[in-house]
């Protein structure tokens, strides 16, 4: 998403978020714009190079009033948008709060600790403990694949996968299945497995987990503390460098 | 070897005591003493009262995870189980040598972890005991007593733990549950700043720890004879020994004496671990009862730690800990010391050899080098031995061909001393128990006996000092009659 470039003497439009002007190209999204005027959102399903999803609602705003997912709504000039009143903060907490209890996310000895959006997006917001009473569902490991390893234990249903397969890759490799509570991550192989999929480790879906879904294998731990995504900066800095979202697959070496 | 004390007869008929929790020690145990007609000790038990699953939870997860998992057991000697499981998986991945940078840097954080482990235990949670007196007045029977009695002495304590912890946070990541370790090697080298920043206070560093070993050795010389029959327990000893029989706690080959110092077995490569070594199991205990198989659960037991590694070895590579160790293998003419409050002595020896092994390691080049991993053929399964600062530690794993663990044996430090534990406090207990009312100050007598051994009961948790202590005086039918306790606020 490219910044707004008014013509010389050109006034681009504007919208206000929490009391500063943010300029905006028509047909750009609140998130979009306010993350290139350098105002952190915080988000989690929303990745640039993918048209808008509006799944995981973290990135909710209020618009004039109304909680609206800033990822699909169209900046609009003279709006007032509240991303950091209490009422707004509480919502995404409680959303995050939510990702948390639903899957199994042990950061103490997860890979991705460290470079995990999801992990930074609960710092940000200063999230403690699950509030809800955790669920621990049961969702064994896919390992089938030579060399990727599936844990969907971590799965937040963001879709980017899914996206990435269809849209870049061309391969459908990856959808959602069931309803509700039960909805999850499969592959498409009549086996189920991924190793009978099309998934090269080549792929864009490789490299747009937010969290640690789809790992490459025995790269696990390989980036030392100190020099993982988020370990130099809190996400909200890091989201607004002009650098590639975090990758839940480390590269060779 | 063993007092016939670990089962009364008719127990329903007895007074029960229990010290529960134990205090001033890491995880959470209890102990209870049956007395008889005139408060006759009849029975005497260290309990293990936490589960682990840790061998179990463990299975269906990649095998790089498994360092950075297991070492949350523990939050006293994380590194020795990410170290162990990292060794273990060396071989998974074929990494039958390490790099001389990976090598090191892990001996390096190892040490560091020696250190601060050992400064921990004797300062923390031991000296107070050792300084004041074992029946002394309880308010100040802790660290905060030992702050207001020998400031310098306590301060010394407190900074040699904190240099330990940098060591490992410079290696690590981070001074708890790093992740410096990887399966082949480790994923930092340590960089010249980084040496100088530690090469620091170096100096001083040695020179508490070798107070410490002196007045370690002062008070042992000074109450010789008391020491010397505190919980006393013969047994063999077990511990790795490195080349040429140098006393080596990252690696080597296992190497067992009996109580008289007669090798029984030597050179034994660590994947045969479970060809020596069997376990037994106790209805009322979590722990298991580890013993050497071929002399039988009843001959078998043997200590870990460093009493077992001091006298195991046949010398320390370092000057001062080395001098240090022929002054202590002097003491009774090369005979080897059962004395359970030797066990000070000798983690002071090593604490000195740690910082010395410190210094030689932070003046190598190739801590900094650019070569992190090896790897070789895979292999299915994989030992990892390491002299964690509580005794000999084993993590065994199986891995199956998609990278997944299938199976996992961890023989914990502490466990190997679980039969020695249990004597020691009977030997206490039938000679400052048998035919008194138990008191508090008796029995800490009790809780200084395992405090020794500096055991990590659960491995999992840790609570220091000034916990609360209750205990239950209860008639055959289970009714309470007496009760004595004390929590934080009474000790504040």
């Amino acid at each position: 998403m490219s910044e707004p470039t008014p013509a010389p003497g050109d006034t681009a439009p504007t919208f206000s978020l929490d009391g500063h002007d943010v300029p905006f190209e028509t047909g750009q999204t609140v998130l979009a714009a306010a993350l290139a005027a350098g105002h952190y959102i915080p988000h989690l399903c929303y990745h640039p190079e993918f048209a808008p999803h509006g799944s995981c609602r973290v990135c909710t705003v209020k618009i004039d009033g109304r909680p609206t997912a800033s990822c699909t709504a169209a900046a609009r000039a003279g709006a007032e948008v509240d991303s950091r009143s209490d009422e707004v903060l509480e919502m995404r907490r409680r959303l995050v709060q939510f990702l948390f209890t639903e899957g199994n996310h042990f950061c103490p000895s997860c890979e991705q600790s460290g470079s995990c959006m999801l992990q930074a997006v609960g710092y940000a917001l200063g999230v403690t403990n699950a509030h809800f009473s955790p669920l621990f569902p049961d969702r064994p490991v896919d390992a089938s694949h030579p060399d990727v390893l599936l844990d969907f234990n971590r799965c937040i249903l963001c879709e980017l996968c899914i996206r990435a397969s269809a849209e870049v890759d061309g391969k459908h490799v990856f959808d959602l299945s069931g309803r509700g509570i039960d909805k999850h991550l499969i592959v498409n192989a009549e086996s189920g497995r991924l190793a009978d999929t099309a998934l090269a480790v080549e792929d864009k879906a490789m490299s747009v987990c937010p969290v640690g879904v789809i790992l490459r294998k025995r790269r696990g731990f390989r980036v030392p503390i100190g020099e993982r995504r988020y370990d130099a900066a809190p996400i909200s800095v890091v989201a607004l460098q002009k650098k590639p979202r975090p990758s839940a697959a480390p590269k060779e070496g | 070897m063993s007092l016939p004390l670990e089962k009364a007869d008719h127990p329903e008929k007895l007074r029960r005591i229990a010290i529960d929790p134990l205090s001033r020690v890491e995880g959470h145990g209890k102990v209870t003493i049956l007395l008889g007609a005139d408060d006759k000790v009849e029975q005497v038990r260290l309990h293990i009262v936490e589960f682990r699953g840790f061998e179990r939870f463990i299975l269906g997860r990649p095998y790089w995870e498994v360092p950075v998992m297991v070492q949350r057991l523990c939050g006293i000697c994380p590194v020795s189980h990410h170290l162990a499981a990292s060794k273990a998986l060396d071989t998974v991945v074929g990494a039958r040598a390490l790099t001389p940078t990976a090598e090191k840097v892990r001996r390096l954080m190892h040490y560091g972890q020696i250190l601060q482990s050992h400064a921990l235990h004797f300062y923390y949670l031991s000296s107070p005991d050792l300084l004041f007196g074992f029946g002394s007045e309880v308010g100040k029977r802790n660290v905060a007593g030992v702050l207001a009695a020998y400031p310098e002495l306590a301060k010394q304590g407190v900074l040699l733990r904190k240099f330990g912890q940098e060591v490992i946070r410079v290696t690590a990541g981070k001074r708890v549950h790093g992740t410096g370790s990887i399966p082949g090697g480790v994923n930092k080298a340590v960089s010249r700043a980084e040496r100088d920043e530690l090469l620091r206070p170096l100096a001083d560093v040695l020179a508490w720890a070798e107070g410490g070993l002196a007045l370690a050795k002062k008070l042992y010389v000074r109450h010789r004879e008391t020491y010397e029959r505190f919980g006393a327990v013969r047994s063999n000893v077990l511990s790795l020994v490195g080349a040429g029989g140098r006393l080596d706690l990252y690696d080597g080959t296992l190497r067992a004496r009996d109580a008289d110092g007669k090798i029984l077995f030597d050179g034994v490569a660590c994947d045969q671990y479970d060809t020596l070594l069997e376990e037994n199991v106790r209805s009322w205990s979590y722990m298991k009862f580890p013993f050497i198989g071929a002399l039988g659960p009843e001959l078998g037991w043997y200590k870990v730690g460093p009493l077992a590694r001091v006298q195991n070895c046949d010398f320390i590579a370092t000057p001062a800990a080395e001098a240090a160790r022929q002054e202590f293998r002097s003491m009774t003419g090369g005979a080897m010391v059962h004395a359970t409050l030797a066990y000070h002595w000798a983690r002071m020896i090593e604490l000195v050899h740690a910082a010395e092994v410190i210094g030689e390691l932070l003046g190598d080049d190739d801590l900094g080098g650019d070569e992190l991993v090896a790897s070789g053929p895979r292999q299915k399964s994989g030992v990892g031995i390491i002299e964690a600062p509580r005794g000999t530690l084993i993590h065994h794993y199986e891995v199956d061909a998609q990278d997944l663990v299938t199976m996992c044996n961890l023989v914990v430090s502490t466990t190997h001393n679980n039969p020695v534990m249990n004597e020691a406090i009977r030997a206490v207990a039938l000679e400052y128990l048998d035919g008194h009312e138990p008191t508090e100050p008796l029995l800490n007598h009790v809780e200084v006996a395992i405090r020794a051994y500096d055991p990590c009961l659960s491995c999992a948790t840790h609570a220091l000092g000034k916990m609360p202590l209750v205990i239950q005086v209860l008639d055959h039918a289970g009714r309470e009659v007496g009760r004595v306790a004390r929590d934080a606020a009474e000790l504040a």
